[in-house]
């Protein structure tokens, strides 16, 4: 532990630009490995050089130079083949070269686009897509990671050294796609914002209902590419995980429970992320060339304005998840708008749908349709079906307080049967 | 007639023979006049496959996954870099029925 200023004020270049300046020496360097090594060596100059020489006034063109001195310089030593090649003994001083060369701001910026391009391109596998990302763009560790998604360090590990490999040898070009690619890559990248948020927000298995960290590393990454490529679909993204996120506090009990939306204290709702997810909802809308990202924003926006459950809009909402079902129809968004209806027109309206669903053999396997069922059944008196449904969605689901939840609703279940009237 | 040979090895045996071999087989076909082209390919990790449904391209990783689609011909095109050979590959009239897979030749280490 170093309480050092000048180490402090290193500690804080680090976090505050590390990523950009990898992103620049990828782009310089050609070359996910080198440039990280070589970002390595711009810090361990930096820690040398700035106690005695003060802080640089631009301390990230500073190390952009300073990585690609040392990365060149050790290319060329390695060319050489000198054996009397020796680190510890050589001076480590470096000189800021001439930036102009790379320096420009647009340039500069774009680079962390192109970084995060390339982290999501299609020809990468779709796991390796998500921890290259985090490992490159955000700056988690493997080991951060691989404990993020439940996954052995050394799997993930071999899952990004595979994804660096395809990307040098298949020569996967570090760009921002042109305009004619752009929607099919974009829609790639927001996929891998959605997923991390997701599996942070409703973790797919294990003890814990959220895992915090990996939301936050999402709703960071949305906020940048928002800031640098403010297409709708990207602010409604953006939009739509802010106000998931402003729910995080109510939704889980103080022993760790989950509450249902219908039972959450909406006081604990995060107001400041609510009002900064509607402001950037309008804005998508009004663009009117919004996707599905936009559409589930605007249905969470919608429960966000309602002071309790009863007093939801939920005309407003089925409304919406017509909309969705005509953009962007699923078994899973035709669910959720059974959910709607049976709020609108009462459960019989929505268990009539969710069983379609189910008659077609759709979402079979899906906890949620069970679980969805079950409280529909519930709730009008159809016990039996009610149990088969909690039954089977609790023989489903692979997460422990969601088990816990259904359970619980199962175990409320009036235990003696209804008897025929007859 | 002209045809086509296709090379296949089990993945620990793609270095088996060395590519000084290979180019010194070459040579002689070329040297003989009846060598059209020839390549080494990267792994199968490097693949990517291209197909077109409904006017719309998708990438995915990996090889082509359908086992009942069978080689039907091939094009040795050159590209800039990837994004370049999958916007060609996305072109070849096939990529709506079935799928090209798009695999880096390697340059035999020589």
């Amino acid at each position: 532990m170093t309480t050092d200023p000048v180490h402090e004020a290193i500690n804080a270049v680090y976090i505050e630009h590390s990523r950009r300046v990898l992103a620049t020496l990828i782009r310089l360097l050609g070359d996910f490995d080198v440039a990280e090594e070589a970002l390595h060596d711009a810090f361990r100059a930096a820690l040398e050089q700035w106690p005695r020489e003060g802080i640089p006034a631009n301390p990230r063109a500073w190390l952009v130079s300073a990585g690609r001195f040392k990365a060149i310089d050790g290319l060329r030593r390695r060319s050489r083949f000198d054996p009397l090649e020796n680190e510890a003994g050589e001076r480590a001083d470096v000189a800021v070269l001439d930036t102009a060369a790379w320096a420009d701001d647009e340039s500069v910026e774009d680079d962390r686009l192109r970084l995060i391009f390339t982290c999501c391109h299609p020809a990468l596998a779709a796991d390796a897509q998500i921890a290259l990302t985090l490992r490159e763009v955000c700056g988690l560790t493997t080991e951060q990671i691989a404990q993020a998604f439940l996954t052995p360090a050394p799997t993930l590990a071999q899952r990004i050294v595979r994804a660096k490999s395809k990307i040098r040898d298949a020569r996967i070009p570090y760009q921002v796609p042109t305009p004619a690619e752009l929607p099919g890559r974009l829609d790639a990248v927001l996929r891998v914002i959605y997923l991390v948020f997701n599996e942070g927000y409703e973790a797919s298995s294990g003890q814990q209902l959220t895992r915090a960290d990996l939301s936050a590393e999402a709703i960071r990454l949305g906020r940048l590419v928002a800031e640098l490529l403010p297409e709708p679909e990207v602010l409604g993204l953006l939009a739509l995980m802010l106000l998931h996120e402003s729910r995080r506090e109510a939704r889980t009990s103080p022993s760790g429970e989950l509450v249902r939306l219908d039972e959450q204290d909406r006081s604990r709702w995060d107001r400041a992320l609510i009002a900064e997810g509607t402001r950037l909802v309008r804005r998508a809308l009004l663009s009117r060339r919004f996707g599905s990202y936009t559409i589930q924003a605007a249905i969470s926006a919608v429960h966000a304005e309602a002071p309790d459950s009863g007093a939801t809009d939920w005309n407003e909402i089925v409304g919406l998840y017509d909309v969705l079902l005509s953009t962007d129809p699923s078994p899973i968004v035709e669910l959720n708008r059974a959910v709607a209806v049976a709020m609108r027109d009462g459960p019989e309206s929505g268990l009539r749908i969710i069983d379609q669903i189910l008659a077609r053999g759709d979402l079979r396997d899906y906890r949620l349709a069970h679980a969805a069922r079950a409280d529909l059944c519930r709730r009008l008196g159809r016990v039996i079906d009610a149990r088969t449904s909690y039954e089977r969605a609790i023989a489903l689901t692979k997460q422990e307080p969601e088990r816990r939840f259904l359970e619980r609703q199962l175990a409320q279940l009036p235990t003696l049967l209804r008897t025929p009237s007859t | 007639m002209k045809y086509l040979c296709l090379v296949y090895l089990e993945e620990q045996k793609l270095r088996a023979i060395a590519d000084t071999e290979c180019m010194t087989c070459g040579d002689g076909f070329r040297k003989s006049g009846v060598l059209i082209a020839a390549e080494a390919l990267q792994p199968i990790e490097t693949a990517t496959t291209v197909r077109v449904r409904n006017g719309k391209v998708s990438v995915t990783d990996g090889p082509f996954a359908e086992t009942k689609e069978q080689l039907a011909g091939f094009y040795l095109v050159d590209a800039r870099d990837l994004n370049e050979a999958i916007q060609m590959a996305a072109k070849i009239p096939p990529a709506r029925e079935g799928s090209v897979e798009v695999r880096p030749v390697r340059e035999l280490d020589v």
